[in-house]
């Protein structure tokens, strides 16, 4: 059956807790008919010892097969957990526990994460996240805005069309938008650049070795839960403030010689040494 | 393995028990090149003329007017670009929206090396407009190319009324006839077509073999240049095992003509009944056109197709579907597109396509699992409730 493995093949197969939840007092939807998916996820959120639980989930998925397993994936995981919890889930975070899905299909994950935020949003009675007035639709066929984009970029450090096609539709049908979708990927990643840069590139070497961070090196960290600051660069000498759990690590000498200053030497120039500071 | 109800013939079909028998000795004993001097390969070479016989009896052409291909895709690739190269001067080519991809692929193709295509879009029933296209062509319009029925939805075009209006204009015409070759009628000494491609597999010959049919007198340039094969249109070693195949297929196929095409379209419509009355919001496309005896292509509203075609899969039956989440691409087909399948609908096209070989118990079997299999996802769908 296509490219599934076992997992997500059994929670097509066998989805759990589908349909209505008559006592739900937190409901998210997300996706259309035109798109081909869409999903509307019912929570029931109670209070107890002053914490809001997630007592009980279901869901109403229109989609392929992997758009039904992640919400049947999504409703399993978010049972029993505290709102807060349930927030910092990502769309990652469902894949994972589904095993892993086919690249193409990454966006049904996102559909789910979308569909729970708007759930927790609903709940509090507030707006549902989205469409800004001043945020304009970039692909056309599936709606997708500008915003969506440039989150999808930013949070899953995208780096190319296709995964952006992957993770959010756009460009998956007539293509005509894959040059605007390029051009706010390349704007992400020099904003991205930026935000990892304490200092303001002086040369094109600099904003080499600032985008060379931010687009494989801070996520590859950012992946075990670390993270890197570019401080300063003198010459061949790059000085970096390490993050999260970096800064603990017992191995983060051998991060900083193996990995960061390697892929600065293989990439941009082999003089180049790196040092914690700052 | 078990029991596989295969109701997707239009995407490849079973190879005859009678074609692989024939096919056999030429695998073993009968291994010689056609293009050898001595008589143990001129045998090939003779029963190599036997099937080009076959295959040219059952569109009713002359043996000499077929060339053995590769495949479907050969034979477009082939008769277009022979056009291409014989006209340099005419820089226009016409076609239809809804051709298969090798069709629309190579056009895609051309277009970025500075020609210009038509694409004649369909209308409501399915149908493109004959005026337009005898408006279309023009004096640097170098060929037209256009199906003669439709490997998704089955539509058939008036390929006669299609063939003349392009040769009163004076222009090449090719039709790729992959489809309805073996199921629908075909009468080359009737029908004025230059170029016309078919494909074994899609009549129970094996994959690695198409056919041209090329009108005698017509102007050729070949794909593949090399040595003398096929008269010198096609060179390379023959295929021979697969030659042979195609023409035990064809054989059968003309010997069945067109008795198999009733008892397949009574099937297909005892098919598309119970779906209508098995399960709501069921639209069935190109019925209100004529269409492949075969072929049934149904949109589910509140559903969608990838579901439907997993879910028949663990139930053992083969069908496609036109919404294309599971073909690469993330939208609905060109053709699901072009037939206008109203929104709520297009995302849940499934194509059943039959063969000789499907049977009432299939039909049933299948009829009983889609009904299921529609109730299952509707239950699970957040749209289509009252």
């Amino acid at each position: 059956m296509w490219d599934y493995n076992d997992k997500v093949k059994e929670h097509f197969l066998n989805p759990r807790n589908i349909g209505e939840l008559p006592d739900a007092n937190a409901i998210g939807h997300t996706g259309s008919l035109r798109c081909g998916d869409a999903m509307t996820l019912y929570m029931k959120v109670e209070t107890i010892d002053s914490e809001e639980r997630i007592t009980d989930a279901s869901f109403q998925t229109f989609g392929c097969a992997s758009a039904i397993a992640t919400a049947s994936m999504l409703t399993e995981m978010i049972k029993g957990k505290t709102l807060a919890e349930a927030e910092t889930l990502t769309n990652q975070d469902i894949v994972d526990a589904l095993g892993g899905l086919p690249a193409p299909k990454i966006h049904c994950s996102v559909m789910g994460a979308e569909a729970l935020e708007a759930a927790i949003a609903n709940y509090r009675g507030e707006e549902p996240p989205g469409h800004d007035d001043e945020d304009r639709i970039i692909c056309a066929c599936f709606e997708v805005s500008e915003k969506t984009i440039r989150d999808a970029v930013w949070e899953s450090n995208l780096t190319t069309v296709e995964q952006v096609t992957n993770h959010t539709k756009a460009g998956g049908a007539c293509g005509q938008c894959k040059p605007d979708i390029a051009r706010i990927i390349g704007e992400v990643l020099e904003e991205k650049a930026q935000a990892l840069c304490d200092i303001e590139p002086e040369s094109e070497r600099d904003r080499k070795i600032g985008r060379l961070i931010a687009e494989v090196i801070a996520p590859q960290l950012t992946g075990h839960g670390g993270g890197l600051q570019l401080v300063a660069i003198d010459g061949d000498r790059v000085v970096v403030r390490l993050k999260g759990a970096c800064q603990m690590c017992s191995n983060n000498q051998g991060t900083i010689n193996d990995f960061v200053q390697q892929k600065l030497r293989d990439e941009i120039d082999e003089k180049i040494t790196v040092e914690v500071g700052g | 393995m078990e029991h596989i109800v295969y109701l997707d013939n239009n995407a490849t079909t079973m190879v005859a028990p009678e074609v692989f028998e024939a096919m056999l000795p030429y695998f073993s004993e009968r291994y010689g090149n056609p293009s050898s001097l001595h008589s143990f390969g001129g045998n090939v070479a003779r029963d190599i003329e036997q099937a080009r016989a076959r295959v040219a009896h059952l569109i009713g052409a002359h043996p000499e007017e077929i060339v053995f291909t590769g495949c479907g895709t050969e034979s477009d690739s082939t008769a277009i670009r022979s056009a291409l190269d014989q006209l340099p001067d005419k820089r226009h080519i016409i076609t239809s929206a809804v051709e298969h991809p090798a069709i629309l692929g190579l056009c895609g193709y051309l277009q970025k090396r500075g020609y210009q295509v038509t694409y004649l879009q369909i209308d409501e029933i399915g149908q493109i407009d004959l005026d337009e296209l005898r408006e279309t062509i023009t004096d640097n319009t170098a060929i037209v190319s256009i199906m003669h029925a439709n490997n998704e939805s089955g539509i058939v075009f008036p390929l006669h009324e299609i063939a003349e209006i392009v040769k009163e204009k004076g222009c090449l015409f090719h039709t790729d006839a992959v489809q309805s070759t073996g199921k629908l009628p075909l009468d080359m000494s009737q029908t004025p077509v230059d170029f016309l491609s078919m494909s074994g597999h899609k009549l129970h010959a094996p994959k690695g073999i198409g056919g041209l049919f090329v009108r005698r007198g017509t102007p050729y340039t070949p794909l593949l240049i090399g040595g003398h094969q096929e008269s010198d249109k096609r060179a390379g070693t023959e295929n021979v095992t697969a030659m042979i195949g195609f023409g035990k297929a064809a054989e059968l196929a003309a010997a069945d003509l067109p008795r198999e095409g009733f008892k397949l379209q009574a099937m297909r419509d005892r098919l598309q009944d119970g779906l209508l009355t098995r399960c709501k919001d069921v639209l069935v496309n190109g019925a209100a056109s004529p269409r492949l005896p075969n072929t049934l292509s149904v949109s589910f509203g509140y559903v969608e197709g990838e579901s439907i075609v997993l879910l028949l899969d663990e139930q053992g039956i083969c069908v496609s579907t036109g919404s294309a989440c599971s073909s690469g691409s993330l939208d609905i087909s060109h053709v699901v597109k072009c037939l206008g399948v109203p929104s709520t609908h297009a995302h849940g096209t499934i194509r059943f396509s039959l063969s000789r070989y499907t049977t009432d118990d299939e039909i049933d079997y299948a009829l009983e699992h889609m009904e299921r299999i529609i109730d299952r996802l509707r239950a699970l769908s957040p749209f289509g409730r009252e």
